[in-house]
């Protein structure tokens, strides 16, 4: 960590860290001034905020229906294929996304069959942030649903039977009793979401995208990474990854203390 | 107790049913799709539209051109070299840490707890890690792919809290007879998280299998590079040298045009994929109890 001191210097690989003269806050003065300030924060905040909208209720939803299915049988073969994406390695979905989504992939041949037209979805910046969400999803789904499965069975069974009794069905079973079983889970799982949403990962980012679709896709961490590692700009990028970590830590430590006074549930 | 199924239950629990069937074939098809794409003959494969249920017409031309490509050999040869010594390494230092932070009389732990949480939030960057590597002089050596990740922070509390379960009074009889703290560690706690030891060790082996980003920017040599990034060069970016030969799939075909070029290169591709994913998804019903049983254990953390 030491190493970021370089974003307030100019820093010269030559001379080393402690030579490189003092800059103070210039790297980032060019940086908020830049025209590319305003476009990262957008496409960062978009990607996350649609990856938590989409994202973040579809393994609660899974749990919730795999909760209801009686027989053990196929609720584990459901749970074994779901899982199943989540062991497949990052460069492997997206070679597989590149190809579906080509112009002669299978994605078009069924949008042909409807009658649409054939794109290169990956080539079009609008259809970006579709793509990287729902292959998020597809590959998290499953996973992401064990941890709500695992607290469902922390909740008393009698609370389920006092409830029969009461006459309540099982709609109501769901909402009055698994929802708020489960409910210190999801908080927990939200706040660090929250915290995490001026974060969005480079490594699904740099895979998928293209000169073509940069205005949509590309995000503070592929800049960094593309500035710093094959721009050779250092003291640039370092500036830009710090404020980016700064805005991460004041996020999580708010959607802590934010969680903390409305649930009494926090991380610490 | 007898419990009455209303119509509105029946109802549910066969769109239920339907809403599972359906996002389980959504999460097996791609797979499926590459799977029937890669032993399917490439003319055909050009010609056919659509979802794919079974093979088209039948070949292994395109498993053997992967098997001969000395670039997929190497790399997977050094892929198991990072994920055995990798995980090997993650599983010693994690424990040796996760020892010292389980102990209570230890010098200065609170503060060494905070300063390890402290990395779980906040990070200097990608830039100040990569002059850091490249600063130790592990640039292009294999070190670069092992040693900075050593220790996940998070596997490492999960092994702390898993340690500090185990009764104080064992160590302490163990004490008295003469241990010291290797021994206590290695014959007396070690033995005895072998089920938290199994997960540690699937979490970070999955994770060595997969990587990749390491690896493309701290190697230079290609004889070092990771199956990951081989892969990366003829999934993402389509490099023709990367992947051999594709053009003798289809030599001698009448039709054989820049179409047909273009579906070998495809075919060739969903072999790679085959190649590079089956053993996980082949050990995967093995091990999946025990990556459950992971989760679960993060999870008792809160």
């Amino acid at each position: 960590m030491y190493g970021a001191v370089i974003a307030f210097k100019d820093f010269n690989p030559a001379t080393g860290i402690l030579k490189s003269s003092w800059v103070g806050f210039e790297n980032f003065r060019s940086f908020f001034g830049s025209v590319f300030f305003g476009r990262l924060i957008k496409n960062t905040l978009l990607i996350s905020l649609y990856s938590l909208l989409w994202g973040f209720p579809a393994p609660i939803l899974l749990a919730l229906l795999l909760n209801e299915v009686k027989k053990e049988k196929f609720k584990r073969s459901v749970q074994t294929i779901t899982y199943l994406p989540h062991f497949v390695s990052l460069v492997v979905i997206c070679g597989m996304l590149i190809d579906f989504t080509s112009t002669e992939g299978v994605i078009n041949d069924i949008v042909e069959a409807f009658g649409g037209e054939r794109t290169n979805y990956l080539m079009r910046p609008e259809s970006f942030r579709t793509i990287y969400v729902a292959s998020g999803i597809w590959q998290g789904i499953g996973w992401g649903s064990i941890i709500y499965l695992a607290s469902m069975t922390n909740i008393d069974p009698q609370l389920y039977e006092a409830a029969i009794i009461d006459g309540a069905g099982r709609w109501k079973q769901t909402l009055h009793i698994t929802l708020p079983g489960i409910a210190p889970t999801i908080v927990i799982l939200l706040i660090l979401r929250l915290g995490g949403l001026m974060s969005v990962g480079f490594e699904k980012i740099i895979l998928l995208y293209n000169p073509t679709t940069m205005e949509t896709a590309d995000v503070i961490s592929s800049y960094v990474y593309r500035r710093g590692l094959l721009d050779f700009d250092y003291s640039f990028s370092a500036a830009v990854g710090l404020f980016n970590s700064v805005i991460n830590f004041i996020l999580i430590l708010l959607a802590n203390r934010f969680s903390r006074e409305l649930s009494e549930t926090s991380l610490w | 107790m007898v419990i009455k199924k209303t119509i509105g239950e029946k109802i549910f629990t066969v769109i239920n049913i339907i809403l599972l069937v359906a996002l389980s074939v959504t999460c097996l098809y791609p797979m499926l799709h590459v799977l029937f794409s890669s032993v399917s003959d490439p003319i055909e494969l050009m010609k056919h539209q659509g979802i794919m249920l079974r093979p088209l017409g039948f070949t292994i031309n395109g498993y053997k051109l992967v098997f001969q490509n000395p670039n997929i050999s190497n790399g997977y040869l050094n892929t198991i070299f990072y994920v055995g010594v990798g995980t090997l390494i993650n599983i010693f230092m994690t424990s040796i840490g996760a020892y010292v932070l389980s102990r209570k009389n230890v010098l200065w732990k609170n503060l060494m707890t905070f300063i390890i949480t402290f990395t779980m939030f906040f990070g200097g960057g990608l830039i100040p890690f990569y002059l850091l590597v490249k600063k130790l002089g592990m640039m292009d050596t294999r070190w670069a792919i092992i040693i900075p990740g050593a220790i996940s922070t998070y596997n490492l509390f999960v092994m702390r809290t898993s340690f500090a379960g185990i009764p104080v009074s064992l160590e302490e009889s163990a004490k008295i007879d003469g241990a010291n703290d290797f021994t206590v560690l290695f014959r007396i706690i070690l033995p005895l998280s072998k089920a938290v030891l199994a997960v540690m060790a699937l979490f970070y082996a999955v994770g060595h299998w997969n990587a990749w980003f390491n690896a493309m920017i701290f190697l230079r040599n290609r004889k070092l590079y990771p199956l990951q990034v081989i892969l990366r060069e003829i999934l993402i970016s389509n490099d023709m040298q990367t992947m051999g030969n594709v053009e003798s799939l289809v030599e001698g075909s009448v039709e054989a045009n820049a179409d047909v070029v273009y579906f070998s290169r495809i075919l060739v591709q969903y072999c790679t994929i085959v190649v590079a994913t089956a053993p996980i998804l082949f050990l995967y019903p093995f091990i999946q109890k025990y990556f459950v049983k992971g989760v679960m254990i993060g999870s008792l953390k809160e």
